[in-house]
Order: C-alpha cells, then sequence, then structure tokens
C-alpha cells in the first residue's frame, strides 16, 4: 500500500483548497435542479396539464435531441428533471473533469507535485486524492439533490434515483479525465479531451433518443454515460439497476488511469516529447503569430469537433419527417407550414444552444489573456517593442476569428448534410445564416472578457459566470417567469431565430455595437493600468 | 588636468565619456509605487552612467524587480521621476524597447515552442537580432534550441531568455537576477560575457542579491532596502564605509584595544584577538597591534558581502 501512502494527506488538503469552490459549484447546481422541480410543480398542478406538457417534449425532435425524453408523461418528477437529465449531468461532468485535473495534472504542470512528490507521498496518492475529492462533491451534490427534490415534494425513490444518476454520470468524465491528465502534458489540454468525451457523449446520446420511440432509446444512447442516467429514468421506473454501467465504467477507465500513470516520469504525457526547430519559421515574429500558433491546435480540435455536430444537426433536421412520433402531431405541423417549418425550429434551436458553446470557446481563448499576463509570459513580451494593444488585440483576434470560423464549419457541415440527404442546395444559405446569427451575441462575451482583463483580472472568473447566467436564463427563465428584464440581460435572448424567423438587423447591430464598446472600454482600461503578474 | 563637466547636481566627472550619448542611461529620483497598502518603493534614487556594469543590490523584497517592471513602463509608477535612455519608460516604451533588452528573474516559456523559437520571436519582436551572435551564444551556454521550453529547467529558461537579451544589438541590458538558476561554469560565462559587452560600450543594470557576481562585475552599485537606497557609489567608494576583519595572535594578552575609536566586535582568547575595524581606524590598530608583538595576523579584505549583511541585518532588527 506503500503506493498510496499520503493520499489522506492530500485529500485534505484538497478539499481545503476548494473549500470556496466545491460549496460554490455544489450550491448552483442543487439550487438550480431543486428550484426548476419546485417551480414545475407550480406550473403543472393537473395531471392532465402535465400529461400534455410531457407530450408535446416527446413530439418535437429538436427537444428530444437538446434535453432527452421524458419517459412517464403522467410523471410530474420526470417533467420536473427533463432540461436537468442530460444537460445538467454534462455540466456536472464538466465540473468532475476540472476537478479531477486541477489536482493532477494542474498540479504536475505547475510544478507543485514534484515539491509533493519529494515528500513522504505514495506513487499513487496524488491521483487517488484526485478522484477522491471529486467524489467527494460528486456524492455531496447527488445527496443533496435527492434531498431537496424529496423536501418540494417529489418521490423519494426517485429524487435517489436522480442524484445517484448525476453524481454516476459526473464520476465517469472525472475517470475519463483521469485518463486525459495521463496522456497529455498540459491541463489544458487534458481539460479539452475530457470535454470532448462529454460532448461525444451528449451528442451519442442525441442520436439514440431521437431515434428511439416511447419504449425505449436507439442503441447509441446506450453508448453514452450521460445516456446512462437518463435510461435511470429517475420517477419514471426508477430503474436502479442501470447505475452498474456508470459504476463499472468508471473503475474501468480509473484503472486505466492508474496503469497509464505507472508506465510514465513526472511531468511527463505517454508520448516523448520531440525535438522541434531550433530555428522559429519567418512569420512567428508578432503577438498574433504567437497566439495563433498557441492557439491552432484547440482550434483545430473545436473544428473538428464541430464538423461532427454540423453532420449530426443536419442529418436529424433531415430525417425530422419519419421522426415524428404520432399523427397527431404530423397533423400539427402540416397546419403550421409543413415539414420545413419544423425543419427549421429544429435547427435554431440547436443552433442557438451551439452559440453557447462557441462563446465559451471565444471566452476561453481570449482568456489566455489573463494566462499569458499571470505566468509572466505577457512580461517577456511586452519588455520587446510590443505595444499592450497589439498584445492585447492577438488573442482577441484568435478569439473572434475562431467562433466565426467555429460558427462557419457547424453551418456550412450541416447545410451540406442537410442538403445531401434531401437532394436540394435550397436551404445551405439559410442554414448557415442561423449559425452566423448568433455571432454579434458570442462576441459581447469576448468583449466582457477584455473589459473584465482590462480592469479587473483579479475577476476573470465572472467571465465564466456570466456565460453560464446566461445559459440558466435562456433554458429557464421562462419556467421560473423571470421578468422580461432579467432575461434580456442574456446577449443571447435578442438574436433572431434564424432559420424560419424573419431576419432583424437591429439587434444584431446593437449587439455587435455593444461588444465594440466593451473592447473599446476595455483596451482603454489595459493600456492605463499596471500589468499583473503574480 | 582636463576639465570635469557636470551635469546638475546628480552627476559627477563621467568616468566614461561616451560620444554623442550626452545622458545617464538611467536616472530615477524620489520613485514611488504602493501595491495596496505595501510601499513597495519609498523615494528611491538611481542613477546608472552610459557605458558602464552597475550593480543593484538588494535582499528579496527590497523592491528591485518592482523598479526594472517600472524602468520597462510595465508599471506605472505612483510618483517621482524616472528617465530611461532619454524618455519616459511609461509614454515612450515602444521606442525606448527597441533600444533594450530585458531577463526577468523567473522565467516563464511557452511549454510547446521550442527554445531556439522562443529566442528567435523575442529578438525579432524586440527588432532583430544577429545571428552570428545568436549561435555564439547558443554554444558559450551550451543550449539545445530544438528542445520544447516545457522541458527545460530553470537554469534553460533562464539560458533562452539571456540569450534572446543579449543576442539582440541594444544599448542596454536589464537584467533581474540572470544567474539565479545557472551553475557555477555558466555564471563564468555569463560574466566572460557581461564583461566583453561592457567593453562594447553597452549599459547593464544587474540586478542581483549574489554579491559576489555584483562585485566582480559591477563598475558601481546601489544598495536598496525597503525600497530606498541605502548606499550607492563606486566598489571603491563603498569600501571605506566597510570594516576590516582582523585575526591576529599576539606576544602579549591584547587589552585596551576596545577603548580604541573604530574598533568594534572585540574578542579575545588568550593571546588570540579578532575584531573589526573601521577603515579609518586601521592605521591606530595596526600600530597598537605591532607594539604588542604580532605572531600571525590575518585581516579579511572588506567584501560586498558583510556591508550587506550589515544593511540587511540593521533593517530587520528592531
Amino acid at each position: 500500500m506503500s503506493e498510496l501512502t499520503g493520499t489522506t494527506t492530500l485529500v485534505r488538503f484538497g478539499l481545503r483548497r476548494d473549500r470556496v469552490l466545491l460549496p460554490v459549484w455544489a450550491a448552483v447546481f442543487v439550487v438550480t435542479v431543486v428550484s426548476s422541480a419546485s417551480a414545475t410543480v407550480g406550473l403543472y398542478p393537473t395531471l392532465a396539464s402535465r400529461t400534455e406538457a410531457a407530450s408535446a417534449v416527446n413530439d418535437i425532435p429538436a427537444v428530444v435531441a437538446l434535453y432527452g425524453r421524458v419517459w412517464d408523461p403522467t410523471s410530474l418528477g420526470a417533467l420536473s428533471i427533463m432540461k436537468m437529465s442530460a444537460l445538467g449531468a454534462a455540466l456536472l461532468s464538466v465540473f468532475a473533469a476540472i476537478l479531477v485535473v486541477r489536482h493532477t495534472r494542474a498540479e504536475e504542470e505547475n510544478g507543485r507535485l514534484e515539491l509533493l512528490g519529494a515528500t513522504v507521498v505514495g506513487r499513487r496518492a496524488a491521483l487517488s486524492a484526485a478522484l477522491l475529492v471529486t467524489s467527494v462533491g460528486l456524492a455531496a451534490i447527488g445527496v443533496l439533490t435527492a434531498l431537496g427534490q424529496t423536501a418540494v415534494g417529489l418521490p423519494a425513490a426517485g429524487s435517489w434515483a436522480f442524484g445517484l444518476a448525476w453524481a454516476t454520470t459526473g464520476l465517469c468524465f472525472a475517470a475519463v479525465a483521469a485518463v486525459a491528465a495521463q496522456l497529455t502534458t498540459s491541463a489544458r489540454s487534458a481539460t479539452g479531451w475530457a470535454a470532448v468525451a462529454i460532448g461525444v457523449a451528449y451528442v451519442l446520446r442525441a442520436f439514440g433518443d431521437t431515434a428511439g420511440n416511447d419504449s425505449g432509446p436507439g442503441l447509441w444512447s446506450w453508448l453514452s454515460p450521460i445516456g446512462w442516467g437518463q435510461q435511470v429514468r429517475p420517477y419514471a421506473g426508477d430503474r436502479f439497476w442501470v447505475l452498474l454501467l456508470p459504476l463499472l465504467f468508471s473503475t474501468a477507465a480509473v484503472g486505466a488511469a492508474y496503469a497509464l500513470a505507472a508506465r510514465r516520469d513526472l511531468g511527463a504525457g505517454l508520448l516523448p516529447d520531440r525535438p522541434g526547430p531550433a530555428r522559429a519559421a519567418a512569420p512567428l515574429r508578432s503577438p498574433l503569430a504567437l497566439a495563433w500558433r498557441l492557439q491552432r491546435g484547440g482550434l483545430v480540435g473545436w473544428a473538428a469537433g464541430y464538423v461532427v455536430l454540423g453532420l449530426v444537426f443536419g442529418n436529424i433536421a433531415s430525417n425530422l419527417d419519419d421522426m415524428l412520433g404520432s399523427p397527431q402531431a404530423r397533423e400539427f405541423i402540416a397546419k403550421l407550414g409543413g415539414t420545413q417549418v419544423i425543419t427549421d425550429a429544429f435547427l435554431a434551436t440547436e443552433f442557438s444552444f451551439l452559440a453557447v458553446i462557441t462563446a465559451a470557446y471565444g471566452v476561453s481563448a481570449s482568456l489566455r489573456l489573463h494566462t499569458e499576463e499571470q505566468s509572466g509570459r505577457a512580461e517577456l513580451v511586452l519588455a520587446t517593442a510590443v505595444p499592450r494593444i497589439r498584445w492585447l488585440a492577438s488573442h482577441v483576434v484568435v478569439a473572434l476569428a475562431g467562433t466565426t470560423v467555429l460558427s462557419l464549419v457547424a453551418g456550412v457541415t450541416a447545410g451540406v448534410a442537410n442538403a445531401f440527404a434531401t437532394g436540394s442546395t435550397d436551404h445551405l444559405g439559410s442554414v448557415v445564416g442561423g449559425v452566423l446569427v448568433h455571432l454579434p451575441a458570442m462576441w459581447v462575451l469576448t468583449g466582457l472578457v477584455v473589459l473584465i482583463v482590462g480592469h479587473a483580472p483579479r475577476l476573470v472568473l465572472l467571465s465564466w459566470a456570466a456565460l453560464v447566467g446566461f445559459l440558466l436564463v435562456g433554458e429557464l427563465g421562462l419556467l421560473f417567469s423571470f421578468p422580461q428584464w432579467a432575461m434580456d440581460l442574456s446577449p443571447f435572448a435578442h438574436v433572431p431565430k434564424l432559420p424560419g424567423a424573419a431576419m432583424a438587423w437591429p439587434p444584431e447591430l446593437v449587439l455587435a455595437a455593444v461588444a465594440v464598446v466593451l473592447l473599446v472600454i476595455g483596451t482603454i482600461g489595459f493600456r492605463r493600468r499596471d500589468l499583473d503578474t503574480s | 588636468m582636463p576639465p570635469s563637466v557636470t551635469f546638475g547636481a546628480l552627476a559627477g566627472p563621467r568616468r566614461l565619456p561616451t560620444v554623442g550619448c550626452m545622458a545617464d542611461a538611467i536616472t530615477v529620483q524620489g520613485l514611488v509605487k504602493s501595491f495596496g497598502r505595501t510601499r513597495a518603493l519609498d523615494g528611491l534614487d538611481l542613477r546608472v552612467e552610459a557605458g558602464e556594469v552597475h550593480g543593484f543590490l538588494g535582499p528579496n523584497g527590497a523592491g528591485k524587480t518592482t523598479t526594472l517592471r517600472i524602468l520597462l513602463g510595465l508599471l506605472k509608477a505612483d510618483a517621482g521621476h524616472v528617465t530611461l535612455l532619454g524618455g519616459d519608460p511609461w509614454r515612450d516604451a515602444v521606442a525606448l524597447h527597441r533600444r533594450l533588452a530585458y531577463v526577468p528573474g523567473d522565467v516563464a516559456l511557452w511549454p510547446t515552442l521550442t527554445g531556439g523559437e522562443v529566442i528567435d520571436l523575442l529578438g525579432r519582436m524586440r527588432g532583430g537580432l544577429d545571428d552570428a551572435r545568436r549561435a555564439d551564444l547558443l554554444e558559450r551556454f551550451d543550449l539545445d534550441p530544438t528542445k520544447k521550453a516545457r522541458t527545460y529547467s530553470k537554469g534553460n529558461r533562464q539560458k533562452v531568455a539571456l540569450i534572446a537579451a543579449l543576442a539582440s544589438d541594444v544599448e542596454l541590458l536589464l537584467l533581474d537576477e540572470p544567474t539565479a538558476g545557472l551553475d557555477p561554469l555558466m555564471e563564468s560565462s555569463f560574466r566572460d560575457y557581461i564583461r566583453a559587452e561592457r567593453g562594447n560600450g553597452r549599459t547593464v543594470l544587474l540586478s542581483s542579491h549574489i554579491l559576489a557576481e555584483a562585485e566582480a562585475l559591477s563598475d558601481r552599485v546601489t544598495i536598496i532596502r525597503a525600497g530606498r537606497v541605502v548606499e550607492s557609489g563606486s566598489l571603491d567608494d563603498l569600501r571605506h564605509l566597510r570594516r576590516t576583519s582582523i585575526a591576529a595572535e599576539l606576544r602579549q594578552p591584547p587589552d585596551g584595544l576596545s577603548s580604541l575609536a573604530g574598533v568594534h566586535d572585540v574578542r579575545v582568547v588568550g593571546h588570540r584577538l579578532t575584531c573589526e575595524v573601521d577603515a579609518h581606524a586601521l592605521d591606530s590598530v595596526l600600530q597598537a597591534l605591532g607594539r604588542l608583538g604580532v605572531v600571525t595576523l590575518t585581516s579579511q579584505p572588506p567584501s560586498l558581502e558583510e556591508l550587506f549583511l550589515r544593511h540587511y541585518v540593521e533593517a530587520t532588527a528592531p
């Protein structure tokens, strides 16, 4: 057991280090899910009303693809967790992955693990401690969720099924992150790979759920940890045995992580670092070239993911006709104006969700400004003949251009996939436009990052908080009957719902103007302030 | 005797008159900088003449790095007057940075770039670097430029920044504890290079707490503590302020020596004596020792270390 020596100390140290982060995250998850359950209870008092709402969900493939199916239309609990079971589990998985990487690869990268490794700490202690700290966080969220759901009046069994489904889904991706942390050499790419895995799991279950029917999902959903969580079917059968799947998967992945860890040296990845060029290529002579060099790998990875997403969206959109569940739904759609209406509505829904994810890329790319500054690398650049504004612009340009490129990639692949499936290119333009229409809203987020970096660099986490806030307001605002002004705070609320709706230029121009103003104010602040190197 | 030219109250006779460079490379007067409630610089003065190697000494946290960052325009001074190469380091940062190179004390590099790429990138962003000198420096410092920066040790990261700085054709080098991570062999390469650079007329501001380094390289030093200058001048100027350690074995018990002016820390064991002597009292002490009859005598040359330690200890003493 000497390989585990010191694990307890490291767990205690880890919990202490995250004493603010863990409770805040846990509170956000628990409060969101419990309050939306409570709101649902008030919103659908009668059996008829909730059956109607649940059927509406199950009949619209766009909604099923995004959130999943309500497995028991008569169940209040099943309806209340509709938005939380897949989307919530995915966000919880991101949390778990960040936590594991933060305590493993990130520590190794900045050299702190070396400091610890030299003390009486076993070879496996750091990884074990990271997984334990994360498990503690997930368990707390699971238990508090179950208790909270029960407290607002939902059945106890379903509440526990839901809490456990959430926690075990998170556990799967904690384990995936543990594997990624062994394979890569930077925390950034470890988190990136874990995020890719979460995205793949989400898309797999979207495929499976839309391909399935009222009795069960398609095979694809059974290949996804997020799908497993949904197949526990909380409040709709409470199939606790399904929890075995995520538990088995996590065990296997953790085993793999330990096996990989045993094969490598501290600080190294599995692949040895190969020598690179002794001279810099001629174009590498400016901050922008440097920013591109640092970020191109990440952007290519994102673009690859967007190709897949675009193909998925485009294909689902062209098959919607076959997926329409009941004859009544077909009739309803026909009255609305035919299949094209529902295809457009599907794409508009998926694209507005995609816009928030793309905005997350923009935030992450522009936050490079902050990591470069904190690490002292910005100091190295700004001590050369580089004006501050050009250094600031470098990563901002990558963020703005990156969001544009990603949107184009998703739009064009979705449009082309749809054109292939339907044999008509008539809608290519409107599909691409439906993605691009969100760009000004994404740029507002990048502007917000620059504003914060320029004036209050210590508060950069606010930019993530704002993005999550906009996502929650968009997803849950109606349910909570938020006042209109609160909903309007989100830039995404003002984007015309293309394709389908009419294009409206004024909100687009206003959003673009807001983005420009934020960029300018942030830049002015950055030019005036001290460089912040801790 | 040539007429000595003076420049205002601060400048004395120029030791190394440089054609076309009428001003000092750096003048700092009354510099103040606070971070929150901490006053990092508290009325600091600094003058670096063009063409000299100037040692900038002080304990950790004395304000050396803060001063350098203000000189680079990375931080904005709260009060005081700073002139660097005739310009304002905040306002004229970009133009000035073409004429200087900086090596930070703790060098952070981009993990995925090779050392060679970083050297080229920094050099190009500064306005170009000398390829022959780059090759020569890589050899002298024994750095493999094809390795990814993530695999470099602290010393190697420092070498990357040093080579990028030294291979640039600049007038002024700002070096913040440049040898902190280098092994002794590399340190000596570094010293050779700095000496050669001085010969080429470059100005060097060298912050350090490695006193031997400053002593070996500097024409003049400025010693700071808690954001203020405690001592400034040429090494010769400072030497007279310092005490010489004397250890002697005598024929008679050395009584009464401690009553002499300028003698400190007298310890007597039998016929053996150790004491610290101020420069002005050396003469009278040696005469007194001669009268007692000297068997053996050792005197420690005044080291900057002692001076530094004295100021440091006094600073921390209540």
